[in-house]
């Protein structure tokens, strides 16, 4: 690199320019923009008008009867999400490894990561028709068998569970995709040592495969501790009704409700800072423990 | 191997074939038995009648939604945004992963810039500050404002390091040959890199596209008049927030014949549309990109 390099460093400035700004704008001065949870936000005044009220806001928000439950559900949905994104895909992967015939295996695979790619609001719509309790096909099914019918978003025991069902159905097929690319990966050699041992498929399983797939299991654990308080807003939001609130309003929710439906901006912006802080403290630490002991890096 | 199977393993393996077969299948069941009442006549699907296969099959659900001037029109927005917004994203895309594929020496503020953009993934200002910003730039009811303020939110980042892992695994000879005939940093990104490029183009893209076509939350706050309502808005506030302040008389006339159940299941049907379109491109390309993406430079 010869002399005067930032002058051929110029261009690449000007290329990335436009999405720095736009970056700037739309992510960093809402940063800013955190300010009024510590202010009586008018919006007329702005955020250099509106008056300071110090942690008014905060102590407010600590007061609200239902905050602690919001946070139960928020952590209890997000960690049962967790578990059963965890377990459903590994053992998924591990039974389409056992497949030998590569076209079945990716017909599988073809269908069920169909779900992925649609949103919360179509599959929303698909759920709230088939698990009606009155005329939807799965309460069909369930008396045709003798059963009650059972309405999954309207009962509060119910609802979360249904919230973890479904969002594994939407996304276990995607989730498969990374455990099965481990598999792959692991040494033939390992197998054929296996067998000579006198090893079945089933110790194989646990003492070759199992194994070999443990950085990414330990990876994939740590990166979605970050998002413990992230239950699903897109989910959760198309799927609940005020009858469930009390097993299913998680704190994404009730940010938009306060915010956007009672107009309480600086009310909501002190709950979503209250979000923002935490998460951001548990995203840090899994990306750090993800670099630390999986050589993990997000660039 | 195939003749010295023993009898528990061949079970193992029938019975795997068959239980993974039975959990795709129920995986688009409910898919099936919507798109079967989309077709279904109303009596039919208010008896209960409809399982998987259209009863009394008509297309007076389909008649119904496409004479529906707000399904049309949000149609429309949603069109205008994925065109308009998808090339926006690449472009932009392609702007800041090209600089940032660059080495350390190439592009001095290489790091602190790349951090610049993730830590947005790590803390974010919330929910209120981001309406008010976009208010007081004025997006709100304007089509850009289903596009600016997004580009730089979680999905586009991931993009962003697809793509600049990708240009950072071209050899670096191509780029030198370049610069050796006296092409500078602009010519190198569109004449060189970027048409070698074509993998992780198409994957970025298709992944644009679907964002765009699904985003409905930012149609919701940022559009306050419902004629600007993209289509995933609009059905949204019909298939789950049921607002009968939508119906209008002229509505809950047809709806006797059409039957609030199976025109839903026709909205929904249409939503889906463009994504079981483009669902065999993304799937093939798809696991390229996840692929790509995790090699780490």
């Amino acid at each position: 690199m010869k002399q005067g390099g930032w002058n051929r460093e110029i261009p690449l400035y000007l290329m990335i320019l436009p999405g720095v700004l736009l970056v700037f704008v739309y992510s960093y001065v809402p940063m800013a923009g955190i300010v009024m949870a510590f202010q009586h936000f008018v919006p007329a005044r702005g955020w250099f008008g509106s008056n300071w009220v110090g942690l008014d806001n905060f102590r407010y928000v600590a007061a609200m009867p239902d905050i602690v439950q919001v946070v139960w559900n928020t952590i209890f949905i997000s960690a049962m999400k967790l578990i059963a994104g965890i377990v459903v895909p590994i053992t998924i992967a591990l039974l389409l490894n056992e497949v030998g015939k590569n076209g079945f295996k990716r017909g599988i695979q073809t269908l069920v990561y169909l779900p992925h790619f649609m949103s919360w609001v179509i599959l929303g719509g698909v759920l709230i028709d088939i698990l009606s309790p009155t005329q939807g096909l799965v309460n069909l099914m369930i008396k045709q068998f003798g059963g009650h019918p059972i309405y999954f978003l309207g009962d509060n025991s119910w609802f979360p569970f249904t919230l973890v069902v479904t969002n594994e159905w939407k996304e276990f097929g995607f989730s498969t995709i990374v455990y099965l690319a481990a598999l792959t990966n692991i040494n033939p050699s390992l197998y054929e040592a296996a067998t000579i041992d006198g090893a079945n498929r089933w110790k194989q399983m646990l003492h070759v495969t199992l194994p070999g797939m443990t950085p990414i299991i330990v990876l994939m654990v740590t990166l979605s501790l970050g998002q413990i308080l992230n239950a699903g807003f897109d989910q959760v939001f198309n799927l609940y009704s005020p009858v469930v609130y009390e097993s299913g309003d998680i704190i994404d929710t009730l940010i938009y409700r306060i915010g956007l439906v009672d107009a309480q901006y600086s009310v909501s912006t002190a709950v979503g800072l209250f979000k923002s802080v935490i998460s951001f403290l548990f995203i840090s630490v899994s990306y750090y423990l993800a670099y630390r002991f999986a050589n993990y890096r997000i660039f | 191997m195939r003749s010295n199977m023993s009898i528990s393993r061949k079970l193992f393996v029938s019975g795997n074939y068959v239980f993974l077969t039975l959990l795709a299948v129920l995986c688009l069941l409910p898919l099936v038995h919507v798109l079967a009442l989309s077709f279904s006549s109303s009596s039919a699907a208010g008896t209960g009648l409809v399982r998987f296969w259209p009863v009394d099959m008509t297309l007076s659900s389909y008649r119904f939604v496409l004479d529906k001037p707000e399904f049309l029109l949000s149609m429309g927005v949603t069109v205008k945004r994925v065109l308009l917004g998808a090339s926006f994203n690449m472009l932009l895309i392609i702007l800041v992963a090209y600089p940032l594929s660059k080495e350390t020496k190439a592009f001095r503020l290489r790091t602190p810039l790349a951090w610049y953009f993730v830590f947005t993934m790590l803390f974010s200002g919330g929910l209120i500050p981001l309406y008010m910003t976009v208010r007081n730039t004025g997006m709100l009811d304007s089509l850009w404002g289903l596009i600016f303020p997004t580009w730089g939110m979680g999905t586009n980042i991931f993009n962003i390091v697809l793509m600049l892992n990708f240009f950072r695994g071209l050899p670096k000879e191509l780029e030198e040959s370049g610069v050796v005939d006296g092409a500078g940093h602009w010519t190198v990104c569109w004449k060189i890199i970027v048409p070698l490029s074509l993998p992780v183009l198409a994957t970025v893209a298709l992944f644009t596209i679907v964002y765009h076509w699904n985003s409905w939350f930012d149609g919701l706050i940022f559009m306050n008049r419902t004629e600007h309502y993209p289509l995933s808005t609009y059905l949204q506030t019909i298939l789950v927030q049921d607002q009968l302040a939508n119906v209008n008389a002229q509505d809950l006339a047809s709806l006797q014949e059409v039957s609030d159940r199976t025109a839903k299941a026709a909205q929904i049907f249409i939503g889906s549309l463009p994504i079981l379109l483009v669902y065999p491109f993304l799937q093939r390309f798809f696991i390229k990109g996840i692929v790509m993406g995790s090699v780490k430079g």
